[in-house]
């Protein structure tokens, strides 16, 4: 039991719990399966891209702040291309991954050969991507997207029936939310190149020394934020059915907070699933609270910065705890006469 | 030709670096099985040399033979195949792993395996761990460690390959005393089994304690190799500096002198306790100790950093309350941290900036604002008086030498003209030549009334440097002694003594 203490994720869950007690006491709407299901799906946007995030924390520390963006093009790119010539949903999605990447690995490329940090180079391919959708679009909303999206957004996975005879199912875009999130711990956990990564949080330049190829980490793990962003984005376009140039933008601070609550540290080298996984089930619980109960949903920042300074608090004065603890002399007892 | 006994020989070794050169025709040889320091004084080249033995750099020219064959390219790959590891003073080990991984790491790098099998990275660690027979948890993580155990976690990922020589650069820079005798013991058991052991330190009392043979180098030559026999602290530190340097004592003329400073029973919870001891003018007061034994806690308590719990001092016979810095220098205080590079400047200031921080604030017209000509005339004056070598005050202090950026610190603190002043680690990482200039620097502060507390785990330095000697152990004073009736080797057997 004290080990769980240790761990950051275990607080989350904790608080998670709390939450839902507390929501469901004032509005049992909240546990049904219906209501469960509904928030899971809406969550899948950022909870997609929350692995990527992870990722990029955990090789460097500094978050990339690019990823909604290009989540933004792809969606646009691969609606107006569906429009377009059609398809289905499968290509799309390989589509996106492709875009995705392809933006995501410039950031990599960029950090590695001109030694600029993380924040500054994705604060520019931000703008960059932005800006030209803008250009290139004229920021048109498109009210109407191929039907695959409608069909993707409400294909029958596990249908259940509801207590007034409603059926509902699990969504699609909460599978894939699932399904990036089992990668993103199979990459970390089994596999070189996720503890190549970890590596390269810790201490680059011993990474360096053991023979790590830092370029291709890097490259891989912007790419791999890129790609999920394209997923996200097909995701999103499923949930709206429709595209909405600036609606994805603006999130990156919330999705980078959940990484960061889910125990992420801001140095590089630490993360972990589960904990990115609470950390947006959280920020969703929370929205999906307030909701319910009756609240603006103004008070959804606020609840966000709450959550952020709580947990950030608990966290650093767990390392204050561990560090205080650290005896540096040993006195000796000597009796007093 | 080399000889059939060297593992290593290293023939004619030119290296420069933009037209300066590091290395300049070094012979170097290492005998199978030996136990061999390397040691010269900062910018010797010693770095240099052992980047060129491990591979990272190359050399301009010469040859380099390993095992009686010629290495024709020397890279990092083919070194460690060659069974050459290094261990550098930071470690290079990855602080967020366990220490299953890090030892196990650079045979998942050699394997080249896309996915990672778990029970076979404790399987490869916990073989390693066995060879040399130390007690580390697994699933520790590294960064968690004490820094003797992250050492021989650095040492067990040496010993995953076929390991035939192991560098070790400056390992007993931050290790405890018992710390230090268990990488010893390690080390001994490694050559035991014929591992060649290269050392670099220049802790002069370590390489006299356990090397086989020793080479010295300074500006980029060689100055010589010898042999267990004839070895000497005196002419290791002869060759070093390329002079004889003449080691006088200190010596203090009494009479009577004002007492500078009286502490009471000062105690602080697993830092020190009930110490007590005066000062008068014109002393140095060595303490002498070892890491973990309470003496710089006893000095951040006596300069408000950490202040004590309980107890007294009196400063010219009036009690002073010190609970933070400002107290400290208000009470006369000065004090030179044994960090100088993180705690005693502000690197990329400008010497003059640094020169002034702490009286800055006398320096300032009736307006309030900084008079300029005020501040660079104090600013020349202490550049002056301290033989600080600089070609202007502007100059970032970090560019400067170890020895140079140490009289900077001095002369920040001088000028805020203390009572006492305490030197913690005052020469660490200095040529041994600018050590005892410093130290003279010292000894005219108390010819002129200043009291000195001066700290040190060179027994050495702090033996020749004091009158008088305190030694601590365990957080307490164990003796006090003139230093004039003891030598180091007495006093570093006194610290060392068991409890």
């Amino acid at each position: 039991m004290k080990r769980l203490l240790k761990y950051n994720e275990f607080y989350l869950a904790v608080l998670v719990v709390v939450l839902c007690i507390c929501i469901t006491a004032a509005n049992p709407a909240f546990l049904t399966p219906e209501n469960i299901l509904s928030f899971l799906k809406t969550a899948s946007v950022n909870g997609i891209m929350a692995v990527g995030v992870l990722f990029v924390l955990i090789v460097g520390g500094q978050p990339d702040v690019s990823f909604t963006a290009i989540a933004q093009v792809v969606e646009y790119a691969v609606v107006l291309a569906t429009l377009r010539w059609g398809g289905n949903i499968a290509i799309a999605l390989v589509g996106a991954c492709i875009l995705g990447g392809l933006m995501g690995s410039l950031n990599g490329f960029v950090i590695h050969y001109f030694r600029v940090t993380t924040i500054i180079v994705t604060i520019a391919t931000l703008n960059l991507y932005f800006g030209l959708l803008y250009v290139f679009t004229g920021g048109n909303v498109i009210f109407v997207v191929p039907s695959m999206f409608k069909h993707f957004a409400t294909l029958p996975i596990f249908p259940m029936h509801g207590a007034n005879g409603s059926t509902y199912d699990f969504s699609a875009m909460t599978l894939m939310w699932f399904a990036a999130l089992l990668l993103g711990w199979f990459i970390l956990k089994r596999t070189y190149l996720g503890r190549s990564i970890f590596a390269v949080g810790g201490n680059e330049v011993a990474a360096q020394r053991l023979g790590i190829n830092t370029l291709w980490v890097r490259v891989f793990v912007f790419s791999f934020v890129g790609v999920l962003s394209g997923i996200a984005a097909i995701a999103h376009t499923s949930i709206v059915l429709s595209a909405i140039p600036n609606i994805i933008v603006g999130h990156e601070m919330e999705v980078i907070a959940a990484v960061v609550l889910g125990g992420a540290s801001l140095f590089g080298g630490k993360g972990t699933i589960i904990g990115t996984f609470l950390g947006v089930l959280l920020f969703a619980i929370l929205q999906n609270g307030l909701v319910l109960l009756n609240f603006s949903s103004y008070w959804y920042d606020v609840t966000v910065g709450l959550a952020i300074t709580i947990g950030m608090t608990v966290s650093s004065y767990q390392q204050l705890r561990v560090r205080r603890s650290r005896v540096n002399v040993k006195v000796e007892q000597v009796a007093v006469s | 030709m080399p000889t059939m006994d060297d593992f290593l020989r290293l023939r004619n070794i030119h290296k420069s670096f933009v037209g300066v050169y590091a290395l300049k025709g070094v012979d170097f040889s290492l005998r199978s099985g030996e136990i061999h320091c390397l040691i010269g004084e900062n910018g010797s080249g010693k770095s240099t040399l052992i980047k060129i033995i491990s591979g990272v750099q190359p050399a301009d020219s010469g040859e380099i033979w390993v095992s009686g064959t010629r290495v024709t390219r020397a890279t990092t790959s083919e070194m460690i195949r060659a069974g050459i590891q290094v261990i550098y003073q930071d470690l290079s080990l990855l602080p967020n792993l366990t220490v299953a991984e890090n030892i196990a790491f650079a045979e998942l790098v050699k394997a080249r395996r896309a996915m990672v099998h778990w029970p076979k990275i404790r399987e490869i660690a916990r073989a390693a761990i066995a060879r040399i027979g130390v007690n580390l948890d697994l699933d520790a993580v590294v960064g968690e460690l004490p820094v003797g155990l992250q050492q021989m976690v650095a040492i067990c990922r040496a010993l995953t390959g076929e390991l035939k020589l192991l560098v070790l650069d400056e390992p007993t820079a931050s290790l405890t005393k018992g710390e230090i005798d268990n990488l010893i013991k390690v080390v001994r058991d490694m050559q035991s089994r014929g591992i060649t052991i290269m050392f670099i330190s220049h802790k002069l009392n370590e390489v006299l304690a356990i090397a086989d043979r020793v080479t010295v180098l300074r500006d980029g030559q060689m100055v010589g190799t010898i042999d267990r026999s004839e070895l000497t602290n005196d002419r290791l530190i002869e060759m070093m500096a390329g002079k004889v340097l003449k080691q006088t004592r200190f010596t203090y003329a009494d009479g009577h002198r004002k007492k500078l400073l009286e502490v009471s029973h000062l105690t602080k919870a697993n830092n020190f306790a009930d110490i007590s001891f005066d000062l008068y003018e014109g002393e140095i007061l060595g303490i002498a100790g070892l890491i973990g034994s309470g003496r710089t806690e006893l000095a951040l308590a006596l300069f408000g950093i950490a202040p004590a719990d309980s107890g007294t001092i009196k400063v010219g016979g009036v009690e002073r309350s010190i609970e933070s810095v400002q107290d400290a220098v208000a009470a006369g205080f000065a004090y030179v941290p044994e960090n100088r590079l993180t705690e005693g400047l502000v690197l990329k200031h400008s010497v003059g900036e640094n020169l002034v921080a702490a009286i800055i604030r006398q320096l300032v017209s009736p307006v309030r604002l900084i008079d300029e000509k005020r501040r660079d005339n104090t600013i020349a004056e202490w550049i002056r008086s301290l033989s600080i070598r600089v070609a202007y005050p502007e100059v970032a202090v970090q560019t400067l030498s170890g020895g140079n950026q140490q009289r900077v610190v001095i002369g920040k603190w001088l000028a805020t003209k203390p009572k006492i002043l305490i030197l913690d680690g005052p020469t660490i990482g200095i040529d041994v030549a600018a050590k005892s200039s410093i130290h003279q620097i010292v000894r005219d502060l108390a010819a002129q009334g200043t009291g000195v507390i001066l700290i040190s785990d060179e027994m050495s330095e702090v033996v020749t440097n004091s009158n008088r000697l305190l030694l601590m152990r365990a957080g307490r004073i164990r003796a006090e002694i003139e230093s004039a009736t003891v030598t180091d080797t007495d006093v570093q057997a006194m610290v060392e003594a068991a409890a």
